[in-house]
């Protein structure tokens, strides 16, 4: 009987109404004291093997027979009237197999009629025309032969202005204020917040657009068979990009298979199919060959999204005492052309306990390519500014800055008033402090021109997951297991970790599990990797589904060996009396059955309406300022997080440390530097975009808090953004505690430090960080 | 514009890759990277940025490291060539594979094998290098990832043992 259950589902903050279905009973969720062989074992990853010899297979490295190679022509202006466009030239050279554009050949169309190329560019790299031929060369040699007229026109990058012309430059006809109005919360009443307080601070703060620059760029492989498309594609969701292409080329779902085996790196930019994977498939119908478009790193600059550049004005009011009692956040989030306003007013909405907030949030559309979700987006920008003031406020009011933030210790949600099915932040707290060596009042420590001194940040995020999420787990013949479900691993470790829990439900050693993810085919939906959900979504599935086949395999142990079902269970592939004594072992059982498999099915139950499932963590930061070169150096840095149970110890450290180091990018180097007059990005490039390296690095501690949680049946919540959420604030407090100087900018760069130092004028050049 | 001059001719080469020789007709343009990975599907090494930026095309020439992106293929046909794929056979190589997976000194993985080739040329030159040390060798291979500490903490390892 199944039984249909209507739940709340969180994407990165916002909710939405699903429908499960609930299949038997719901498996108990493991208690907090449950200790598992495999689940919560530090097991190297499955698929090391293959990525440490180069046998791992990523779209990149997909070269079908016959294959084409697509690439766009884009436009070099950021604003411009696309007059005329002229592929002649490039279509004459031998090899170039074809080229689309809008104006002056045949459209590339499919059943539905798609705006792959438009006759004006609203921001750089915007795609003006297609070109195809039989190999890179040929295609870079043509691209240089296409001839497009442009007539410049004057673009909008700084969204302070864009808002200003609101009402006479409209971009691209548009409003410039995304949806026409700010987007506003409001709980209590801020002006009888302000009016209770002792102290009210007012505080501004900016933060950059960062660039996600994933080492794998942006890119897909289209090949048909029949009316059936195919498509390897880089992707942080397989089935959305196969919903998008069954949608754009008007053909059914089950028409489009997506696969992505393996992924380098997504962190937000990879949602979608994107127009280079249209026009891959576009083109591979019309020429009847595989078609191959993947992006250069330029390209992977210019056109993929960005984190928001944002302006946060702050107004917070608190009792003498560190009792806040209203907090007012008005914040400009530049969204790109047509970008979403992500949720700068996160942190400030949901961190401390307030009566009293108002969050006015204004989207405002530019002459730059479309924002996109960057790990933890809004939650990031929004939480440099909110940790940034509160330690302002802790200092006007002489209180040590852990204390401030355990005086506004939440309790419940702030938002719904209900509980959290976990939280560990107070331990946090105390863990990250006691490893960092934190002392209230603490002076900084001077050496020479250097000078040290600590720094902290909360956090809060999301993670809860849910469904839906549907997984197989199969009992080979051989007595091995296999999982199955349309999920996909962009890096995180899902693979390792959904194998973990399966062999620990089944009592099979790790080895004998294998994972098939990645590939639409199976047919098992599976939500996107992001958000930091995937593994609370679709890890219980998987459980299930390992249950299911457990059952299944014992009634058939219990018939076949007339056994009672309820004296044997299932031990490292032999059924076993529970007294310890072995039966037969799997593979056995099932060859009398000729080389049978038991096929056990799980799906992602429905979330608790009584509780809020949120992510927590406490961050550190211990710096060492050169006063006379404006560098910082991050010397250690603890992470402690409460993401419920921890499946797999090692995979987390790695989570927690990449999340930290990218951090410190955004914190320090990273932001996109645009030409403030024509509107052009100047540092498109790995060379000249900072990223971190290894000579950046330091000390990072990793820790958790294994909050019991039971809003699901393995316990887990998510790591995979929260370790970049408060880096920046932690390491502009240790800036703070050192030097007395307060960073409102990001990022912080030695440049910036040293002025700050010195007290020199700020330099006016119109390279911007937009 | 005008065109490129256009080279009809391709150029023939022989090319050593991993013990193994290969006879080849190239365009003469043609990166030892893109060699590599299309017309001799050792697609281990990547293109992460075809502008010498990143490492992660990064192979051995004659033993030490090179950018394949930045390398005319055209220019190599007299040296031994070495890919991730054929590092297996080397004692120290397969330690260090080791090293990495034990430590899970990756995520992603498409830096990998750059960071295991780059690994390999600094344990081959140097005994037992210091953490400083392995920084600054492998500060030309970006990881996004983050995987840093772990890869830094695999080579230490590896270095113990070899
Ligand atoms: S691909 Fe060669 S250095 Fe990036
Ligand atoms: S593991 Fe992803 S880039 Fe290094």
């Amino acid at each position: 009987m199944v039984k249909i259950v209507k739940t709340k589902v969180e994407f990165e903050g916002r909710f939405r109404d699903e429908y499960v279905m609930v299949e038997g009973e719901e498996i108990q969720a493991w208690p907090g004291s449950y200790k598992g062989k495999l689940v919560g074992s530090p097991s190297p990853r499955l698929e090391a093997g293959a990525k440490v010899n180069g046998s791992a297979k990523y779209t990149h490295d997909v070269y079908l027979p016959g294959m084409l190679y697509g690439k766009f022509v884009r436009s070099p202006y950021s604003h411009a009237k696309v007059k005329h466009v002229d592929l002649s030239k490039a279509l004459a050279q031998p090899g170039v197999v074809a080229g689309y554009a809008a104006n002056n050949v045949p459209k590339l169309t499919g059943e539905k009629q798609i705006e792959l190329f438009s006759d004006e560019a609203l921001y750089q790299g915007a795609e003006i025309a297609l070109l195809i031929a039989t190999d890179e060369i040929t295609l870079q040699d043509a691209i240089e032969l296409v001839e497009v007229e442009y007539e410049p026109l004057r673009p909008l990058v700084d969204p302070e202005e864009s808002l200003r012309l609101r009402g006479s430059h409209a971009i691209g006809g548009k409003d410039n204020l995304s949806g026409g109005t700010p987007r506003v919360y409001e709980r209590g009443s801020v002006e009888r917040g302000f009016s209770d307080a002792d102290v009210v601070i007012e505080q501004e703060f900016r933060t950059q657009a960062a660039m996600h620059n994933c080492m794998e760029t942006h890119g897909s492989v289209a090949t048909w068979e029949g009316d059936a498309l195919t498509v390897y594609t880089s992707t942080q969701s397989i089935n959305n990009v196969r919903a998008e292409l069954a949608e754009k080329l008007g053909i059914p779902l089950r028409k489009v298979r997506a696969i992505s085996t393996y992924m380098g790196g997504g962190f937000g930019s990879k949602f979608g199919g994107g127009k280079y994977t249209l026009a891959a498939a576009l083109a591979s119908r019309a020429l009847g060959k595989p078609v191959r478009i993947v992006l250069d790193r330029i390209e992977e600059n210019l056109v993929t999204g960005n984190r928001s550049q944002t302006i946060q004005k702050y107004r917070i009011g608190a009792k003498k005492d560190g009792t806040l009692t209203a907090i007012q956040l008005t914040s400009v989030v530049n969204v790109g052309l047509e970008g979403w306003t992500a949720d700068i007013g996160g942190p400030t909405k949901m961190t401390y306990r307030c009566p009293n907030v108002k969050v006015e949030l204004y989207g405002t559309r530019t002459n730059l390519v479309s924002s996109t979700a960057f790990r933890a987006p809004g939650y990031v920008e929004g939480n440099f500014g909110l940790e940034c003031a509160l330690d302002e406020l802790a200092s006007k009011l002489g209180l040590d800055p852990i204390s401030l933030r355990l005086k506004n210790y939440a309790d419940e949600d702030q938002g719904d008033k209900i509980a959290y099915s976990s939280k560990a932040l107070k331990e946090a707290y105390e863990r990250g402090a006691d490893i960092i060596g934190w002392k209230p009042g603490e002076e900084p420590t001077r050496r020479g021109t250097k000078v040290r001194a600590k720094g902290m940040a909360s956090l809060i995020w999301w993670g809860g997951g849910g469904p839906p999420a549907y997984a197989q787990v199969k009992i080979n013949t051989d007595g091995s297991a296999t999982v199955v479900t349309a999920s996909q691993d962009i890096g995180t470790g899902t693979r390792t970790a959904v194998g973990q829990i399966a062999a620990e439900e089944l009592s099979l050693p790790l080895e004998l599990v294998s994972v098939q993810i990645g590939d639409t085919v199976t047919e098992l939906y599976s939500p996107g990797s992001g958000g930091s959900q995937t593994l609370a979504s679709i890890g219980p599935a998987v459980r299930s589904a390992a249950h299911d086949a457990k059952s299944q395999l014992l009634d058939i142990a219990s018939q076949t060996l007339d056994v009672a079902r309820e004296a044997i269970a299932l031990d490292s592939g032999w059924i076993v009396r529970k007294s310890g004594e072995k039966l037969s072992s799997v593979a056995d059982l099932l060859d009398k059955f000729g080389g049978a498999t038991v096929t056990g099915k799980g799906a992602r139950g429905p979330n608790d309406p009584k509780h809020q499932v949120n992510t927590f963590g406490a961050q550190f930061a211990e710096v060492e300022v050169d006063t006379e070169t404006g560098e910082v150096e991050v010397l250690k840095f603890v992470s402690v997080h409460d993401s419920g149970r921890i499946i797999n110890p090692l995979l987390l450290s790695s989570q927690i440390e990449g999340g930290v180091i990218q951090g410190m990018g955004y914190a320090l180097w990273e932001g996109r530097l645009v030409d403030a007059t024509s509107g052009v990005s100047l540092n498109a490039n790995l060379n000249d975009y900072l990223v971190p390296r290894s000579t950046d690095i330091d000390e990072i501690q990793s820790e958790y808090i294994e909050a019991e949680d039971t809003s699901n049946n393995i316990g887990a919540k998510g790591i995979g953004e929260p370790p970049i959420i408060g880096v920046a604030p932690a390491i502009a407090n240790a800036i703070k505690a050192a030097t007395g100087i307060r960073l409102r900018e990001l990022p912080l760069t030695p440049e910036r430090i040293y002025r700050a130092l010195k007290k020199m004028e700020d330099w006016t050049s119109s390279a911007r960080y937009f | 514009m005008t065109a490129p001059p256009r080279l009809s001719r391709y150029l023939q080469l022989n090319l050593n890759v991993n013990g193994k020789n290969f006879e080849l007709n190239v365009e003469p343009r043609m990166s030892l990277l893109d060699v590599l990975r299309i017309n001799l599907g050792y697609t281990g090494a990547k293109k992460g940025c075809d502008m010498g930026s990143c490492g992660a095309c990064t192979v051995l020439v004659d033993g030490k490291t090179r950018l394949s992106c930045l390398t005319l293929a055209a220019s190599v046909t007299n040296s031994k060539i070495e890919t991730v794929e054929g590092i297996e056979n080397d004692p120290k190589g397969k330690i260090l594979q080791e090293s990495f997976i034990k430590h899970d000194a990756l995520q992603c993985g498409f830096c990998t094998p750059g960071q295991v080739i780059s690994a390999l040329f600094l344990l081959n030159t140097r005994k037992s290098p210091t953490k400083n040390e392995i920084k600054r060798f492998m500060a030309g291979n970006v990881c996004r990832c983050g995987a840093y500490p772990k890869i830094i903490q695999a080579i230490e390892d590896a270095s113990k043992v070899i």
